[in-house]
């Protein structure tokens, strides 16, 4: 276990991706199996143990300290898992079991001797140990970057292609033996088909104005931009999955959609909330999103469809390699043989100039459209964000995708959450610098689940402002992007306010600097 | 009956006032008479007219502030000696802080008053320790006042510092350390754990190491970091104020190890936003056990909280079956270590 807490500790006050990496693939080289596995399994969110909540610690550690110097602890530290470990009185005692062996107790143990259990490890602990441990046992490990990173880290090591890892991945299940074994070359690689496995996506390079005069406009075919979910539709004859484009597996959240995809192919497309044929604003698949039981009630306020674009797999055969042009063929020929429920085509837009696509996209304001897409007629799909290939245009200049960085509370009524929000953009050497400040433009219901993740998720807290780990995403809207010397991005925006959250965009895919610079007015 | 001290030591928006004697301890603006337990910022200000104070505090006041400011006429007094001001018998006892710090042990009437200033139990080279004296009311600090601080052993960090930089042989480790008094513990703890090889100093740090080494503190071979070229630097231990190892004065070192040592790096998440990759918990103050350890030695019936975590401290007390009182004195906890 000391192994893996030192991990942990080294990665945390690391800052080069480089060195991370470095740290990653020295750890996975040399632990034994299963204990990489299971490290492996920590970063991913994989592992579960049901009697093993953040409420138990809590009640564990309520045994051994008095609760008022606990909870003056826990505010001034901001992070539960660490609060404890600081907190702990046992001096270090022993050693706690290695890794492979805690998850194996955590799993065979009866419920109700698991605070005792932890308890004896923590009393034999140091204390990166100990928050290694709490954060193993309560799922904190699970960092946005880090599970890809650790994957980078992996293809590096072992020299095989990261994607190559990536289409296997969702197969397989801790401690991954057959992915290590394949890794050290004692087995061939796990087989891909057999379960509905997530395929990296394709994604599109924003088009600016300097792409825009080099494009040759013929080669591109256009659709709309969709204003909902990417989704990836897995169905083989062993199961069906739906997966968000990070990868997640939102099958759960849309049983409807999972009962439609009765046919064997792998298929993309956007997920959105459509009533009579007319798409309804991202708030609406908002209210189905992070659910995991949907009333009936709710399914019906809210039906959900989805539009589909592009062809992975048709059956077995995998079509990644054919042309966009075939692969579009292919799918009108087989939507229009399967006619799968809750289903349509994203049609395409005819278009002869360039000129006529501007003016479409300035005219497209209707809810549900975001701008439009350009698709090179001739590309592969290619997993990843292949330069030239795929092009996103989208309608309105004077919105950024923002990461939040700081949050505050409020006043009034609003004075025990979190609500005012200071959010940033990504510099070039990738470090967030704030943009502004926003008050308004969230649910009740948005508000508090922000407010929880803000308290899960406080990196540090100064005085009555909590720092966030990047993690949530806003599109900002704002009136104009004006030059300020007082911020250090050297920029501000008039009138901020939140349009949306964007849970389905991970952090390091926010706006950058040099997008927002673009905007000065 | 004696009085009890809360007749006769009283705050106010100036600091801690001795009514009979008409002074105020560590004020935190300019008075007529000050008594100043140690030369940090926060509890040594300039110019009060008359200053009482041992003679390192006095000389590091003459170092740090402008000619004329550092008391127009000052009083040096040799710690255990006792000054009468009035009925007021003074004596100052060593705190274990930084070099002259001292608590200051007020009597009148019968009834004795010790004030901590900033205090520490580990050892120290570079100061005598702090001796712990039976009073009525103590005045103690809470900068690390919450159970999660328990600060290691200093001569541990000290080696993960030297093991750090025999692991990373190619790069200065540059150290962020508040330039009066943990600058010279630490190149102290250093010189303890035979490392004798030239530290490296950013221009801030060298007048006080000087004067540590004139009260006869061996700090062996220092030399100015400015001076020095990029590959003199490699491999080498450089020590800068804690706001210079984030700004530009830190870019004439090539891709250093950034560490600083302080107590506050006990907690992860405040060390890596403060940019630091190797985290040193070496504190110049007393941590939670450390506090409530002096407390029990001085005997004392109430306390008294000056700055730092109060509100954790006077819990435990309550808890302990003490009286707790929070002074809620403005204007201290800035000396490099405040949060
Ligand atoms: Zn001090
Ligand atoms: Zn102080």
């Amino acid at each position: 276990m000391r192994a893996f807490a030192t991990l942990l500790e080294r990665l945390l006050y690391t800052t080069g991706r480089n060195a991370k990496l470095l740290l990653l693939a020295d750890y996975f080289a040399r632990r034994p199996d299963p204990e990489r596995g299971f490290a492996l399994a920590a970063m991913a969110g994989a592992l579960d143990f049901p009697g093993a909540k953040p409420a138990i610690l809590r009640a564990l550690v309520a045994t051994r300290v008095d609760p008022v110097l606990f909870e003056l602890s826990y505010d001034f530290v901001g992070d539960l898992a660490e609060t404890i470990a600081l907190i702990w009185p046992a001096p270090v005692q022993g050693a706690p079991p290695d890794l492979a062996a805690i998850v194996s107790a955590l799993r065979t143990t009866p419920k109700s001797e698991v605070p005792a259990l932890i308890g004896t490890w923590l009393d034999d602990s140091d204390v990166a140990t100990r928050i290694a441990l709490i954060k193993l046992i309560t799922g904190g490990l699970r960092v946005g970057a880090s599970l890809r990173l650790a994957k980078l880290a992996l293809a590096q090591q072992f020299s095989v292609d990261i994607d190559a890892i990536e289409e296997i991945w969702h197969g397989l299940t801790p401690p991954y033996q057959p992915l290590f074994d394949w890794l050290e070359r004692r087995a061939p690689r796990p087989e891909p088909g057999a379960t509905p496995m997530f395929r990296p996506p394709m994604l599109a390079h924003p088009l600016e104005l300097s792409d825009q005069a080099r494009l040759n406009w013929a080669e591109y075919r256009a659709e709309w931009k969709w204003d909902g979910i990417r989704v990836q539709l897995a169905a083989t004859p062993s199961g069906r999955r739906l997966y968000s484009r990070g990868a997640d597996d939102i099958s759960a959240s849309f049983p409807e959609i999972i009962a439609a995809m009765d046919f064997h192919a792998v298929l993309d497309g956007e997920l959105l909330v459509i009533r009579d044929g007319v798409v309804a604003p991202f708030a609406d698949l908002q209210q189905r999103l992070n659910r995991k039981t949907i009333a009936a009630r709710h399914r019906a306020a809210y039906p959900v469809a989805v539009r589909l674009y592009d062809m992975l797999f048709e059956g077995a055969e995998d079509v990644r390699a054919f042309a966009f042009d075939e692969r579009r063929a292919r799918l009108e020929r087989w939507y229009h043989a399967t006619k799968p429920a809750l289903m349509d085509l994203s049609p395409q837009i005819s278009f002869r100039t360039e000129a006529d696509l501007v003016a479409l996209r300035d005219t497209a304001r209707r809810d549900g459209i975001e701008g439009l897409m350009l698709k090179a007629g001739a590309s592969p799909y290619v997993g990843g964000r292949p330069k030239g290939l795929w092009w996103k245009w989208k309608r309105d200049p004077l919105s950024l995708d923002c990461v939040l960085m700081y949050a505050q509370r409020g006043h009034g009524k609003r004075s025990s959450f979190y609500s005012d929000y200071t959010f940033g953009v990504w510099t070039a050497d990738r470090r967030l610098v704030p943009v502004g400040k926003a008050y308004s433009g969230y649910t009740d219901a948005e508000l508090s689940f922000l407010d929880r993740w803000i308290r899960a998720h406080t990196v540090a807290s100064y005085g009555p402002v909590r720092e966030v780990e990047p993690g949530i995403v806003f599109e900002i809207g704002f009136d104009a992007a004006q030059r300020s010397s007082r911020h250090k991005s050297g920029i501000a925006l008039r009138f901020p306010r939140i349009l949306r959250l964007r849970p389905d965009k991970p952090a390091a895919e926010a706006d950058t600097l040099e997008a927002a610079l673009a905007l000065l007015g | 009956m004696a009085p009890h001290p809360s007749t006769w030591l009283q705050p106010r928006p100036e600091g801690l006032f001795c009514l009979p004697g008409g002074f105020f301890i560590d004020p935190t603006r300019a008075v007529e008479r000050a008594v100043i337990t140690h030369g940090h910022a926060d509890h040594a200000r300039p110019g009060h007219a008359h200053v009482l104070a041992t003679a390192e505090t006095l000389a590091i006041m003459r170092v740090r502030m402008p000619e004329g400011k550092a008391g127009a006429q000052q009083q040096n007094v040799a710690p255990g000696e006792t000054i009468r001001v009035n009925e007021v018998a003074i004596r100052l006892v060593p705190a274990g802080h930084v070099l002259g710090s001292c608590q200051i042990i007020l009597e009148y009437q019968g009834s004795r008053a010790v004030i901590s200033g900033d205090y520490k139990r580990q050892p120290d080279p570079t100061c005598a320790p702090f001796e712990p004296i039976k009073c009525d009311v103590f005045v103690t600090e809470a900068t690390f006042g919450l159970p999660i601080f328990h600060h290691p052993d200093a001569s541990l960090e000290i080696a993960r510092l030297l093991a750090s930089v025999s692991l990373f042989a190619h790069r200065a480790h540059l150290i962020g350390a508040y330039g009066l008094g943990k600058t010279q513990r630490l190149i102290a703890l250093l010189r303890q754990a035979g490392y004798d090889a030239p530290i490296f100093l950013h221009g801030a740090l060298v007048k006080l190491c000087a004067l540590y080494e004139e009260f006869g503190v061996a700090l062996g071979d220092l030399r100015p970091a400015t001076v020095a070229d990029k590959a003199a630097l490699r491999g080498a231990i450089v020590l800068a104020p804690p706001s210079a190892i984030s700004d530009r004065w830190a870019r004439r070192l090539d891709d250093p190890v950034i560490a600083a040592a302080s107590g506050w790096m006990m907690v992860r998440q405040r060390a890596k936003a403060s940019g630091v990759e190797l985290p040193l918990v070496i504190s110049d103050h007393a941590d939670w056990q450390a506090i409530l350890h002096s407390i029990a030695e001085t005997e004392a019936p109430e306390i008294w909280v000056t700055h730092g975590a109060e509100a954790a401290l006077i819990h435990q007390l309550d808890l302990l079956g003490l009286r707790g009182r929070a002074l809620r004195l403005i204007g201290y906890g800035d000396d490099g270590e405040a949060p």
